[in-house]
């Protein structure tokens, strides 16, 4: 009932207890509140998808939620992939395929594609093509990232 | 930018939002968020109170009811995308919904905020216009249905009244031999349609049309059922020349014209769409 909120957030299998600004969105708290720089900020109007996340365990443009609608969810960001030393089969299929070239929009695209791989272990290029339709890059012309997505999926 | 101040109210029961409405001065409601937190963000509103539906466990879901089927109003895009009865009852809806934004915003997004939001080009505005969609509508004060026929007041204006809440859609499924298209033109997989087109057919026993709803979304300021196109229809069998004539009625609506995309564009999709629309539909009702 105020311009402050109370919410209690688990990320990447953390918990997290912060008071909110209302207003704040759900990028600006992983970012600003705790550190989480790895989801970028493109449009701030839900157009470029640079700043998706998993809430629940459904891709989400952060920049479109509210950080008090959180409360209670279970997210998880681009710093929850890798383990301690390795780069996860998705981010790896990224680097070994150059899926990526200045980086600013990866975070977000990761996020959809685990949500789609986790979904559908075998995704055909459509409908990889169509998830990615959610996000906007501007240096590799998608080619390089659907043929990561299709080597995890085991289609090359 | 970042949203200006707002006060932020999340009711738990339906009948809090609605005394929630009832009592705060420039209250607007929150359902997915992904048309009012851009308008947020971007300052082109900035109400003093959201009332965020999202924890109201009873606006969400789909159930039948009789032969209807009724959809929550905070039931998300993505549920009616997987749903098995939207799939078998209204094949127009499964197909249309698959056009709304992308994969990201339809885990969010909700029919009920598409409706209220009413963009002249969203999808599922045209789908419930297409199957003449009943609005449950509640306020402290009473509850009410309006037709989805009356639920456009102007550009991006529902007629809902102050205070005032949607909370369902009833759509009543067509039955029998029935065939129905929803295709769209977008210069890009999931933005705004420029021109929209729902069609369902009925045939009888003669493989005459018996009954017919054509609507255009992305042309006017809300979507149009195209009543003459109807009307040509009935009692047709539906031949390249009665696809033609109507497709040609379609094509003559008054459409509107943008920096981008011309009025007479806008006809010309109109007609072409429709055309491949009914012949879509003709060949699934007959398969």
């Amino acid at each position: 009932m105020s311009e402050f909120h109370d919410i209690a957030v688990k990320i990447n299998g953390r918990s997290y207890e912060r008071r909110v600004a209302v207003r704040m969105n759900l990028a600006d708290f992983l970012r600003h509140e705790l550190g989480l720089t790895g989801t970028h900020v493109g449009c701030e109007h839900g157009a470029c998808g640079a700043c998706t996340v998993l809430v629940d365990g459904r891709s989400a443009r952060s920049c479109l939620m509210l950080a008090a609608q959180a409360d209670g969810c279970e997210l998880e960001t681009v710093e929850g992939l890798a383990g301690e030393t390795d780069l996860n089969p998705l981010q790896q299929a990224f680097w070994d395929r150059h899926g990526l070239q200045c980086g600013f929009c990866t975070p977000g695209i990761l996020m959809t594609l685990t949500e789609l791989l986790r979904d559908t272990p075998n995704a055909d290029e459509a409908a990889i093509r169509a998830a990615l339709s959610g996000h906007l890059c501007r240096c590799t012309g998608y080619q390089n990232i659907v043929a990561a997505a299709l080597a995890v999926a085991g289609k090359t | 930018m970042k949203a200006a101040p707002f006060e932020y109210h999340v009711p738990r029961e339906l009948h809090r939002a609605l005394d929630l409405m009832a009592q705060l001065e420039d209250a607007r409601v929150l359902a997915g968020g992904q048309s009012l937190m851009p308008m947020l963000n971007l300052r082109l509103a900035s109400p003093r109170h959201l009332v965020d539906l999202n924890r109201i466990a009873e606006l969400s879901g789909i159930r039948e009811e009789g032969d209807a089927v009724v959809f929550g109003a905070m039931t998300r895009q993505r549920a009616i995308e997987f749903s098995e009865v939207v799939a078998r009852k209204l094949p127009l809806f499964a197909e249309a919904v698959r056009s709304v934004g992308h994969r990201q915003t339809r885990n969010r997004g909700t029919i009920g905020g598409s409706l209220c939001h009413l963009d002249p080009a969203a999808e599922l505005p045209a789908a419930c216009m297409a199957m003449d969609a009943i609005l449950r509508v509640q306020s402290t004060r009473a509850s009410r249905e309006i037709a989805m026929r009356d639920f456009p007041a102007g550009f991006m204006t529902p007629s809902l009244q102050p205070g005032e809440i949607l909370t369902g859609i009833v759509l009543p499924p067509w039955t029998g031999r029935v065939g129905t298209a929803f295709l769209e033109y977008a210069r890009r997989h999931g933005d705004f349609a420029v021109v929209s087109v729902a069609v369902l057919l009925e045939l009888d026993a003669r493989a005459q049309i018996s009954r017919a709803s054509v609507t255009l979304g992305g042309v006017a300021a809300g979507p149009v059922r195209m009543a003459e196109a109807e009307r040509a229809l009935i009692g047709k069998r539906l031949d390249e020349a009665a696809i033609a004539a109507a497709a040609r009625l379609c094509g003559q609506i008054e459409a509107m014209g943008d920096p981008f995309v011309p009025a007479w564009y806008r006809q010309q999709l109109a007609r072409t769409l429709s055309e491949r629309a009914l012949r879509i539909a003709l060949e699934r009702a007959v398969a």
